[in-house]
């Protein structure tokens, strides 16, 4: 028993002397909302002094088009060029409500940090988030609760609409049940910065009213997401 | 001359002492003391309490939690996001009706009455001889059509006597009821309507709760206002292990 528990401790010495340079890394993400839908989400290690969003600073052109419209196209080359580790299935469907997805990467050297975003469906600009959270040096499993951010890139008028930057309203893939006509909720953002998002206030007009959402089922109340991260 | 005959390697056997007085022809008297080996099974011992105290504090405005339900479990989940709920989650989340989570338990323990808003109770509950056990709570918001708090197998394998453990707990959604917020449909005092029904008739699966939307928000056939939103976290849960 002993000699068991001092061979368990000297290996995870050696997993934590080693990880500054590499981690064997497993995530999940799991969607915990009743009623909203993730685009692919984007898991990057990277270093530290790097950063996809921060809150309260405004939003890059590439988290932008990722909360907007759900691209990961801007982030996946930046990512690229600062050498991170990236895990993404920029093509995969939708993540329903309560499903999870899960990858595993082996980080490199100097990639000591965790950022996971995706954007939340139906919104105008909200987008799941984790910045820059530290990875673990000792080997076990960890759990992080995401709340819902606002881009602040685009005003939550919660209408259908379109997902490129700078196209006002929703995207409506075939897999939402929106509503039509709806007269827009606002047409300002106030907080133009990253920011906790307010929610969407939805009715329950699905053939008018001020917004396109419905109000009994596309709401939430933070946290939106759960990340398991598994240090091996 | 005393000679003992020792023996003492069965642990739990009993030592029978049988002094036996041998006469011998002349004066002298040798006394021998034979110890015999009895066997016996061994004893059963008595049951240990571990026994835990967990402290339940209502953090919303206007939303009574139904009876807490207390179990402790071997393993498995009471609830999981994500998963089909047990109708015994059912009743509880749409009726505040316990019994049917309580008997899941090694053991459990029921709140004694509704917790109201602001308010807390503590409950005791005593297993004999096992610390290891699971322990979920789950309590419903009594102003909802199947919202539900609570937590779901913690360990208690580290808890030691006189430690505590202390977390705040989420709003979950049974997913069995929609969330009309109509009347006739919620057994809080908002409504005093109907509350377990066996007819499922939303996701049917366990998620996050959305929040109520309530008549003052724009859900026109609502029931509830202003008074009865709620946000995370809604309910304190401390554990106390006292012995």
């Amino acid at each position: 028993m002993n000699k068991l528990t001092r061979i368990c401790a000297a290996s995870a010495l050696v997993f934590a002397s080693n990880h500054t340079f590499a981690a064997d890394v497993t995530i999940e993400i799991q969607n915990l909302t009743q009623g909203m839908y993730f685009t692919p989400i984007a898991a990057v290690a990277h270093t530290p002094d790097a950063s996809l969003f921060e809150l309260g600073e405004e939003a890059s052109p590439e988290i932008q088009e990722m909360a907007e419209g759900g691209s990961l196209a801007g982030l996946t080359t930046i990512a690229t060029s600062i050498s991170a580790d990236v895990l993404a299935e920029p093509t995969a469907g939708p993540l329903e409500p309560t499903q999870s997805v899960s990858g595993s990467f082996m980080t490199a050297d100097g990639n000591t940090v965790l950022s996971v975003v995706a954007m939340i469906l139906p919104s105008n600009d909200g987008f799941i988030g984790l910045d820059n959270w530290t990875i673990p040096t000792e080997a076990g499993t960890y759990t992080v609760y995401l709340n819902a951010y606002d881009a602040g890139t685009e005003a939550n008028d919660e209408l259908v609409g379109g997902g490129a930057p700078g196209v006002p309203g929703m995207p409506a893939p075939p897999f939402l049940t929106l509503g039509t006509d709806g007269s827009g909720v606002t047409a300002v953002s106030t907080n133009t910065n990253v920011h906790i998002h307010p929610g969407n206030i939805g009715d329950d007009d699905a053939a008018g009213g001020k917004s396109d959402v419905t109000n009994s089922i596309h709401r939430w109340l933070n946290p939106v997401a759960k990340v398991t991260v598994t240090v091996n | 001359m005393i000679k003992r005959l020792k023996s003492n390697k069965m642990p739990l056997a009993l030592l029978v002492g049988l002094p036996i007085l041998l006469s011998a022809c002349n004066d002298d008297e040798v006394e021998v003391i034979r110890e015999v080996i009895v066997e016996v099974p061994a004893p059963v011992p008595t049951p240990v309490d571990v026994s835990y105290e967990i402290t339940i504090t209502n953090l919303t405005n206007a939303q009574p939690l139904s009876p807490a339900a207390i179990v402790l479990h071997a393993d498995g989940h009471l609830f999981s996001v994500g998963e089909v709920p047990s109708v015994a989650l059912e009743q509880m989340a749409e009726g505040g009706m316990n019994a049917g989570l309580l008997a899941l338990g090694m053991a459990s323990a029921s709140g004694v009455d509704a917790i109201g808003p602001g308010g807390s109770e503590t409950i005791s509950v005593t297993i004999q001889d096992v610390t290891d056990a699971k322990l979920s709570v789950a309590t419903m918001l009594v102003n909802t059509n199947d919202a539900f708090s609570g937590l779901d197998a913690l360990d208690l394998s580290t808890l030691a006597v006189g430690d505590s453990w202390s977390a705040t707990a989420g709003v979950y959604d049974a997913g069995t009821e929609v969330n009309s917020e109509a009347a006739g449909t919620m057994p809080g005092p908002a409504d005093g309507g109907e509350g377990f029904n066996a007819t499922r008739t939303d996701t049917g699966y366990v998620a996050m709760h959305p929040g109520v939307v309530t008549v003052d928000d724009g859900l026109t056939n609502s029931v509830l206002t202003v008074q009865h939103k709620f946000d995370n976290p809604a309910v304190r849960i401390m554990v106390t292990r006292i012995e």
